[in-house]
């Protein structure tokens, strides 16, 4: 099997930002919270190889730091998904035109008109803002993405020979569901798990720099740019640094999507 | 189609009623005492007592979700905590900043996507199919508010072409408010516009496969006429229905851009909300918002219906 090039070149963009976070909890090039005032705002060079903020504090060093608040934000908001609505996309399938199939696809349009922007700020402007809320904002948001996504694929599945011999032998449709259907639509969900991924960082970033998402101390890359955006004419490398972070990991995840699909699924080859 | 539109109707008018019990249970129900939570921890008892019965809240749950349909069906959204104002006010005065924003900000993505992504399946396999496909890969990653940061660097605060920020109101005449949306609606429209363009182009390819096509590329049109008068009229059914999608998305994404230009929006309303704790206003903008979703979604349902038969018998 050929491995496509998407694949490497995604996973090598997103690969980075993955080992800056895992590294950052044993190194970093200086202390991320430590501010001097004596060497604020300096260019990229030298010592501080990404340059300092308006505190002095080491620009690359927050941005490692800042890696693991996006990278564990969006995981965390795809499990919650992918656990919510993987089941009930199963659910839904196995009784399709029924009445759970009905409730549940109507509860999904529903959370549909609920961006994941308004869910954060209802949640929000009850509970304060946290890293906590924005992903329950984004994890409720991507619950009926999964729901959609395992249905459509399922309800395929059901009309298959196999599937069909196994309910006349006698296998419940919870059984079925669990032992037949999911492990052949595992690979669909690997590759929208990788697009909510790139998603799910988007909106972390988005909803950190309205100050809905991490509070500091605890870098963000979000942060990095609200706080970068008053100085934009003075430290304009505080405001490219940190985009340029996100844009790369959220174009490596989706490239590793597209890639994924293509060595996962044959008959999408086609199409693109 | 009568049959079809009574059940969006009704399922229009559903959603709507559960839209609203969620948002009135996770911000008058869930807080325990709004008043109180209002008026943070240090306030007096008398004062709290006093809000609570501005509030109304003396009555029990039920008649205060329904007193707050009630009023927003006749249009009394209630009084700003922190304003002293009818939220009504507040809403009007906002809406045609964030509006205007969301509407300029689609006609670009369309504008910009639609011969992009024609441009790009009519040459499928060719350079020009790599570079544009390769540009929205790029555009898709990029978030909209860092692309407006670096459009107020380069246009704003390097050629000067653009204020970095603000409205000047639409009493100051048409022209100088197009100016100040633009660098806004610009940087709303390019991601959308680079969804837009890959999807304009996967259905485009998707029709170009089809049976007719051969059959018209067989009685002699040319591979551009064949695209132009059979292929892209089908094609153009999926792309409408994520136009209607991604208005969500810039009216949501429109909340943050207006805070990286200042705009007077409704953004910037429900984020002065949010800090002053002005629940009041928080609940009737975020029912508005939501309200204006499952409108788009209706109508781009109907439109939908309108355009392809099949899809009525559901």
């Amino acid at each position: 099997m050929k491995i496509p090039l998407t694949l490497l070149a995604g996973a090598l963009l997103a690969g980075l930002a993955v080992l800056a976070a895992l590294v950052s909890f044993i190194w970093t090039p200086h202390d991320a919270a430590g501010m001097n005032i004596a060497a604020r705002l300096l260019p990229p060079g030298g010592d501080h190889l990404l340059g300092t903020d308006h505190f002095g504090r080491d620009v690359l060093s927050m941005l490692m730091v800042g890696a693991r608040t996006s990278i564990a934000v969006a995981i965390v908001a795809v499990g919650m998904g992918v656990a919510l609505g993987v089941p009930l996309g199963l659910v839904a399938a196995a009784g399709r035109g029924g009445f759970a199939d009905e409730i549940i696809m109507r509860g999904n349009d529903l959370i549909f008109a609920f961006p994941a922007l308004v869910i954060a700020i209802l949640i929000t402007a009850v509970f304060g803002p946290s890293a906590v809320n924005a992903i329950l904002a984004i994890g409720i948001f991507n619950t009926p993405v999964f729901a959609r996504v395992t249905r459509g694929a399922a309800l395929s599945l059901w009309t298959l020979d196999y599937i069909r011999a196994a309910e006349v032998a006698g296998k419940g449709r919870a059984r079925i569901s669990l032992e037949h259907i999911l492990p052949n639509i595992a690979n669909i969900l690997i590759v929208q798990g990788t697009i909510q991924f790139s998603l799910g960082i988007l909106a972390e970033a988005g909803l950190s720099y309205v100050g809905l998402g991490a509070q500091p101390p605890t870098p963000s890359w979000g942060r990095m740019l609200a706080e970068a955006q008053t100085m934009i004419s003075l430290a304009p490398h505080l405001a490219l640094i940190p985009g340029m972070a996100i844009v790369m990991t959220v174009l490596g995840l989706n490239l590793v999507g597209d890639g994924l699909r293509d060595l996962l699924d044959p008959r999408m080859r086609r199409a693109r | 189609m009568i049959r079809y539109t009574a059940s969006r109707l009704i399922s229009l008018i559903l959603s709507l009623i559960v839209a609203s019990v969620v948002i009135f249970a996770v911000i008058e129900v869930i807080p325990g005492d709004p008043a109180a939570y209002m008026l943070g921890m240090n306030a007096a008892p008398e004062t709290v007592a006093a809000l609570r019965r501005d509030l109304g809240l003396e009555a029990g749950v039920l008649a205060r979700y329904f007193a707050w349909v009630g009023g927003m069906l006749t249009g009394d959204f209630g009084m700003s905590y922190t304003y002293r104002v009818p939220v009504a006010d507040l809403v009007a005065a906002r809406l045609w900043v964030s509006l205007p924003l969301t509407l300029y900000a689609l006609g670009l993505a369309v504008a910009l996507a639609l011969p992009v992504g024609v441009l790009a399946a009519a040459r499928r396999g060719s350079v020009t199919d790599a570079g544009i496909m390769g540009a929205a890969q790029l555009g898709v990653a990029v978030p909209n508010f860092w692309f407006a940061m670096l459009l107020v660097l380069v246009f704003a605060i390097n050629l000067r072409w653009f204020s970095a920020g603000g409205f000047p109101g639409w009493d100051q005449g048409f022209w100088p408010n197009v100016k100040a949306l633009t660098l806004p609606a610009v940087a709303l429209a390019l991601p959308q516009a680079a969804i837009l363009a890959r999807v304009m182009r996967s259905a485009l390819i998707e029709t170009l496969d089809q049976d007719y096509i051969r059959t018209a590329r067989a009685k002699g049109l040319s591979h551009g006429q064949a695209v132009m008068r059979h292929a892209l009229r089908n094609a153009l059914i999926p792309v409408l229905t994520i136009v209607g999608l991604q208005f969500s998305f810039l009216l949501a994404g429109a909340i943050i851009i207006e805070n990286v230009f200042f705009l007077p929006g409704l953004g910037r309303l429900i984020f002065q909300g949010i800090t002053q704790r002005d629940l009041i206003v928080v609940e009737s903008v975020v029912m508005l918002l939501v309200f204006a979703v499952i409108l788009v979604t209706f109508l781009v349902d109907l439109a939908y219906a309108a355009v392809d038969p099949r899809l009525r018998r559901r």
